[in-house]
């Protein structure tokens, strides 16, 4: 199998089946450092499966999956205990962001630190204070999730994922419960971490955002990419523009 | 009966005195444990009014004379009537003796001594029935009460196939009287003493001078015991020949030799001078030590049931939720066997079902009965909370490189803990409660010690009101507690 040197994510020829029925029918992407990618495509275009795939949450039939220096394997999922470098090397944001209810915002991003990567907690709190900092959300530390905004509670989301400090993130519809001002600053900081040579790869509906932001876009359909290039490029195109946004309004 | 001729009785004592008086240390040595249900109160066992940490009764005065003749120091256990006889064979106790009834079955299964005491089972009416109900004949078709499990209901159950008499079975001896006078039944049939004693104290029926039949009271030891047995008849006849049974039998006013039916009558008919029932208002205070330490019993078997049940609880849900197919049906059918049978039974099985497997001592079996029985409940709610927790934040414990046992310990547990404490806190109570069930397994608790002192001051009135608030003191603070846990972890 072919792989380009500097490509930090790599997927070949996936197939996931859910049910019985085919969901990717041999999905190709690439992520390189310093990417930010946007996976388009309507609703039940497999964006979501294709995330969960790489980050080992889901089984996969055939095609191969390349994680920096990790392989994933078609067939059942990998025990936890063998999946330690890839949960090292890549980090998700789930579309609702996740965050475990019962702790506060710092002990959200710190849990990871110090249960799963044996950082002291004396070290995990100046890291987490120091992330939650820089995404504008340190005055919330103490916070329970139910009590932050949506807006505040994805940066939460994201700086529990930065502690660990993968080279691989991947989102899974940001920018769905954001405003659009809320939606520009999420761009900012994605750019900033992809300037920090980590590879981004986010699905979304999000035409507005994926214009402005994204180096490149992949555009699923049918469980296959349909389209792929520089965002301005395969967005300009008036078809698949209008294309993706019409179905996006009948999702 | 079998009747022992004075002279070998004699030589059996002489016998007796010589091999037990010599070796038996003058301070009394060893100990005569014996079982009765204070709850079958006087003339038998009764807690005593003066100190009701004490037994008094006939049977307890007789346990004392066969103890003295043994140079043994007497010691009451409490064990519900109608376990007598599995106790005895159990080894709870040496000797069984508490009204027990001679009847032909119990020799099979027991060593049983010659009867000390002469009974008649004798019917009890209304005043107004009382030319009408003279003997079980003419109540064909009528409700006769008696006691479960007593010689009166296998005497009753007989009728009943011969002239359709209904009989009705009760757990205590009290009712059946109440319920004759309002007019629920139309006839009681028990020994002469508990319907003299009924008499005395509630009144409003007569009892029919002849009696149905005569039964004997006995002293039940476990089979094989035949040693024991001998020198208990020994002292027994002992006891006989020098008049001191009579002595004890009068001073309880139970002296009702066969021979002597209408004298004895007469002396319990007359407004007795007393063998109990001193005024209520004092005998409060002196109940007020023995329920506070029945009421440490319940709260420490409650507490140590509980903790049992929570850990076996939390074992069965995580091998539910985490467990392999096997081991998921086999946790499952757990569940379903002992939420679908009766605690009582499963307290029965593990105390005397078993007891040739494991001799678990009352106590223990009384915990782990009741711990195991609420586990089942428990790992019901820990299952419940678990798989409340939403799918995602899992998924996200696990991306983020967390072991499963630590996404239990730390993310899922947590939370699961918090759905799960009202349903805990409800179950607490409801096993401070359910507590009370292990009496049958002769652990005295609150509720038993309730029911001994209410068969001793001859009301549930007040005896009840207290039972009553000492449990609410017991359970209100608890749920007041897991009030505050709860806003604590919801508010915040």
């Amino acid at each position: 199998m072919e792989r380009g040197v500097s490509h930090a994510l790599v997927v070949r020829r996936l197939e996931v089946a859910r049910g019985g029925v085919a969901v990717l029918r041999g999905l190709d992407l690439d992520v390189d450092s310093g990417e930010l990618v946007a996976l388009m495509g309507e609703s039940g275009a497999g964006k979501s499966t294709a995330l969960r795939a790489i980050i080992a949450l889901e089984p996969f039939s055939a095609g191969s999956i390349y994680v920096g220096d990790v392989e994933l394997s078609p067939g059942p999922l990998a025990p936890e205990s063998r999946l330690r470098a890839l949960r090292r090397s890549a980090g998700m944001v789930f579309q609702a962001h996740s965050l475990f209810d019962h702790l506060s915002a710092l002990d959200n991003v710190t849990l990871a630190l110090v249960h799963a990567m044996r950082v002291s907690p004396e070290h995990a709190r100046e890291r987490a204070l120091e992330l939650l900092e820089s995404l504008g959300v340190a005055h919330r530390a103490v916070a329970l999730p139910r009590q932050l905004s949506g807006g505040e509670a994805q940066r939460v989301a994201i700086a529990r994922v930065l502690a660990l400090d993968p080279r691989v993130l991947l989102m899974d519809e940001p920018t769905a419960a954001l405003d659009p001002q809320r939606r520009d600053a999420l761009g900012r900081t994605l750019r900033a971490l992809a300037r920090e040579g980590r590879a981004l790869l986010v699905a979304t509906h999000d035409l507005e955002f994926a214009r402005s932001w994204a180096d490149r876009v992949i555009v699923l359909d049918g469980g296959v990419a349909v389209r792929e290039g520089p965002a301005a490029a395969v967005l300009s195109d008036d078809r698949a523009a209008s294309g993706c946004e019409e179905r996006q309004g009948e999702a | 009966m079998r009747r022992f001729p004075p002279l070998a009785s004699l030589v059996v004592l002489a016998a007796l005195a010589a091999c037990q008086r010599a070796p038996a240390p003058p301070s009394g040595g060893s100990v005569l444990r014996w079982g009765g249900d204070a709850e079958g109160g006087a003339p038998f066992v009764e807690a005593d009014p003066a100190d009701p940490s004490k037994v008094r009764g006939f049977d307890v005065d007789i346990a004392g004379m066969i103890a003295r003749g043994l140079g043994r120091r007497p010691q009451f256990v409490q064990v519900a009537w109608a376990s007598i006889e599995q106790s005895v064979e159990r080894g709870d106790f040496d000797l069984g003796m508490s009204g027990v009834e001679d009847r032909a079955d119990l020799h099979e299964r027991h060593a049983v001594s010659i009867p000390y005491y002469e009974f008649r089972e004798v019917l009890a009416v209304r005043p107004a029935d009382s030319a009408r109900f003279r003997t079980l004949d003419d109540l064909a078709g009528h409700r006769v009460g008696t006691l479960g499990g007593t010689g009166a209901y296998r005497i009753l159950l007989d009728a009943s196939a011969k002239n359709g008499v209904m009989p009705i079975s009760y757990d205590d001896d009290v009712h059946p009287y109440e319920d004759l006078v309002s007019g629920r039944l139309d006839a009681v049939l028990l020994d002469n003493i508990i319907a003299e004693r009924s008499l005395r104290r509630t009144g409003g029926f007569i009892i029919q001078p002849v009696p149905v039949a005569v039964g004997h009271y006995v002293v039940l030891m476990a089979h094989g015991r035949t040693a024991l047995r001998d020198s208990v008849n020994a002292i027994l006849l002992a006891r006989m020949h020098d008049g001191s049974l009579e002595r004890t039998f009068r001073s309880w006013k139970a002296w009702s030799a066969a021979e002597s039916t209408y004298v004895a009558q007469a002396l319990a008919r007359a407004p007795a001078a007393e063998s109990g029932t001193p005024p209520t208002s004092r005998s409060i205070a002196s109940y007020l030590p023995s329920l506070a330490r029945a009421a440490v019993v319940t709260l420490v078997l409650s507490l140590l049931s509980m903790t049992l049940a929570v850990c076996a609880g939390v074992l069965i849900a995580a091998g539910r939720v985490y467990g392999d197919a096997p081991l998921r049906a086999a946790l499952a059918a757990y569940v379903e066997v002992v939420r679908g049978t009766p605690v009582l039974l499963q307290l029965f099985v593990l105390y005397y079902g078993l007891s040739s497997v494991v001799r678990l001592p009352a106590f223990a079996a009384a915990v782990i009965g009741l711990g195991l029985n609420y586990a089942a409940y428990e790992s019901e709610i820990y299952r419940g909370a678990l798989q409340a927790i939403a799918r995602p934040q899992l998924e996200a414990a696990r991306t983020l490189g967390l072991s499963e046992l630590q996404i239990l310990r730390l993310v899922r547990g947590p939370q699961a803990l918090r759905l799960a404490l009202a349903p805990m806190t409800n179950d607490f109570v409801a096993l401070l409660k359910d507590s009370s069930l292990v009496s049958v397994i002769t652990v005295v608790e609150l509720t038993k010690q309730t029911a001994i002192y209410a068969t001793n001051v001859g009301s549930w009135v007040v005896p009840g009101a207290l039972c009553a608030a000492i449990y609410l003191v017991m359970s209100l603070p608890l749920a007041h507690l897991a009030r505050r846990l709860e806003r604590r972890w919801s508010a915040a």
